[in-house]
């Protein structure tokens, strides 16, 4: 017999006792994993929908509304090119990548297609002022422009989710997948607009939006031939989530007065409301574990420990030291966190994979890590609901214990 | 083996002061087995308790084998009761969640003994005390006169050298009460130290020394003194 054959028996000897300390503990730590691990593949979805989504801030005319940009930018307003450098060699952080881009409408084999001026990368990369200066020099990850890659069939899927391009020569086009079709243009295909020819370089994938039927152009070429200028009529930012949420929306209207800073909200606030609502439920959750777990279990320990006085002053008759007595109640808190955190996670788990889908809308997968967490967490509460009740099992008097009857 | 130096013992019981113990001195030799009568509230448990290192007196000194028991830290007076001392009660104590074996294999878990010789020790106990076929009872599937003698064979069960009992017949019938008088004079006869608390003067009569207790004081009576 070990002393956990003891603390097992009377476990389940007083198993109905012990059933509501189990109950908050496993109510809980079944709450915090099925949020937690909902709310971890939830995120993931979203950022990979605000991945494909590409750009999530527009720099626009301010005469301009989000209707016009959806519905192929092709307003009037249009703004100087030049707003682009300020951005380049500001200290702005959390710009992942600028695209500044003129749209005009266009008409090709009898059909009306919208045509863009867009700026590869290389011509970033080529203007003096911006090396060793602006979002060039940042850190990685967060700040620092997209690289795009340089295969032609990369660049196809780059400019589609990322909106950026590594080059594109003044006689060069991108077509989207709606022109391609009505056109019949395949890529090596010589393209006739405005006046000039241009080589098909690459007939981009289908993406559902109007990108299909643009007609993707050098900026300058776009700028020369519509005869405006060096003006754009919108710049798309791929900005950091997190640097959005820490005010960048506000850094770049402070240094763009002229144009106006939009977010594309309705993904961004839901993504970070979500975010915040699921951390903060998770938190709320272990607050209540924490209070009302440890506050059920501290009160059941101190029962225990008033209940079974004789047999502590019996066990202390027969040579058991305060150590042996203290190990006894805290070995038991251990049981009790451990089952509690254990069973939580599965019904968690369980619940999670089985709801995750219908109330989240993601396909949600068991993640092993939570049960590190929730055994930490169960564990810890419960030992330290139990040490005062167990230091006070083992200080008790085993004469006084042994003589009350 | 066991001495009293005017130990001295005090209640405070409802804003009154009891003596338990009154400047009581005693010697108790090897091999004794000793009856402590007196009447209620004399202050028998209170001298058992001491004796037993459970119970600090307010003055004067406990030694056991030359020991001052109350001397010592309260995890060195646990281990000396583990290795000297064998407890006995009215109301048996047994822990009501595990079999007769289990019982009997406290003191030999605490003592840090494998699970396998417990097993085996507290088989033996149990059969010597004729309980072989009910070493898988809780104490609620055990008679009452059954569940005292497995505490007796938990008392033995780290082989003691002072055997303490409190009132071990006192909720048991005449017959029972006999064989449990037998048993703790057969353990005597082997040469352990008993001390027996009793209200019950036929089974004090079975002792070589009785003490009378009558306000925490000995006196001297019967035989042996």
């Amino acid at each position: 017999m070990k002393l956990r054959t003891i603390v097992w028996r009377e476990i389940f000897e007083r198993k109905n006792q012990l059933a509501t300390s189990f109950l908050a503990i496993f109510l809980g730590i079944t709450a915090i994993v099925a949020i937690r691990n909902v709310t971890f593949y939830s995120q993931k979805a979203v950022a990979r929908e605000l991945d494909a989504l590409g750009a999530n801030i527009l720099i626009l005319p301010k005469s301009a509304t989000l209707q016009d940009y959806y519905s192929a930018d092709m307003q009037e307003d249009n703004f100087p090119e030049e707003y682009v450098d300020r951005l380049m060699l500001s200290d702005i952080q959390g710009l992942d990548n600028l695209s500044p881009r003129l749209s005009s409408p266009v008409e090709v084999a009898g059909r009306s297609f919208t045509l863009t001026g867009i700026l590869p990368m290389n011509e970033f990369k080529s203007k003096a002022a911006w090396q060793g200066a602006g979002i060039f020099a940042r850190p990685e990850n967060c700040g620092t422009v997209v690289k795009a890659p340089l295969s032609p069939e990369a660049a196809k899927g780059s400019l589609a989710r990322k909106r950026v391009i590594e080059t594109l020569q003044p006689n060069e086009v991108l077509i989207g997948n709606d022109v391609a079709v009505a056109t019949g243009l395949n890529e090596g295909d010589k393209l006739a607009m405005l006046g000039q020819s241009f080589v098909v370089t690459a007939v981009l994938p289908p993406t559902g939006t109007v990108d299909d039927s643009r007609i993707f152009g050098h900026l300058h070429t776009v700028q020369k031939l519509t005869g405006k200028g060096a003006v754009v009529n919108a710049i798309e930012v791929v900005g950091c989530c997190n640097a959005i949420n820490t005010g960048l929306v506000q850094k770049i209207n402070k240094l763009l007065p002229e144009a106006k800073v939009v977010t594309i909200t309705q993904v961004v606030d839901t993504q970070l409301k979500t975010n915040r609502m699921m951390t903060n439920l998770s938190l709320i959750f272990i607050a209540i574990i924490a209070i009302i777990g440890g506050a059920t279990i501290a009160n059941y320990m101190y029962a225990n420990v008033f209940e079974r006085r004789r047999e502590i002053g019996t066990l202390m008759a027969l040579g058991a030291g305060s150590r042996a007595v203290l190990s006894m109640f805290l070995l038991k808190a251990v049981l009790l966190g451990f089952t509690g955190g254990l069973s939580g996670y599965v019904v968690g788990t369980v619940l999670a994979v089985v709801l995750g889908p219908r109330l989240a809308n993601v396909p949600v997968l068991p993640m092993p890590i939570l049960l590190v967490w929730a055994l930490g967490i169960s564990i810890a509460i419960s030992f330290l609901a139990s040490f005062f009740p167990a230091r006070r099992a083992a200080r008790l008097d085993p004469c006084t214990a042994l003589q009350e009857n | 083996m066991l001495k009293l130096e005017s130990v001295s013992k005090t209640y405070t019981h409802r804003g009154r002061t009891v003596k338990a113990l009154d400047n009581a001195t005693l010697e108790i030799t090897k091999g004794e087995f000793v009856a402590v009568v007196g009447p209620s509230g004399s202050g028998k448990s209170t001298l058992l308790l001491t004796l037993g290192g459970m119970l600090s007196p307010a003055s004067g000194r406990v030694l056991v084998d030359g020991q001052s028991l109350y001397d010592m830290d309260i995890e060195r007076r646990a281990e000396l009761r583990r290795r000297k001392v064998g407890f006995v009660f009215q109301t048996f104590n047994l822990i009501p969640y595990l079999t007769a074996l289990e019982n009997v294999q406290i003191p030999l878990l605490l003592s840090g003994i494998d699970g396998r010789a417990q097993q085996d020790r507290a088989s033996s106990l149990l059969t010597r005390l004729g309980l072989a076929d009910r070493v898988d009872h809780k104490p609620c599937e055990l008679s009452v006169g059954q569940q005292q003698r497995v505490a007796l064979a938990r008392m033995l069960a780290n082989d003691p050298a002072v055997v303490l009992a409190d009132e071990p017949t006192g909720n048991l019938d005449p017959d029972t009460s006999r064989q449990i008088i037998d048993f703790l004079a057969e353990v005597n006869a082997e040469g352990r130290t008993v001390v027996m608390v009793t209200h019950d003067m036929r089974a004090a009569q079975r002792a070589k020394r009785i003490l009378k207790l009558v306000d925490g004081a000995i006196a001297p009576d019967g035989k042996g003194n």
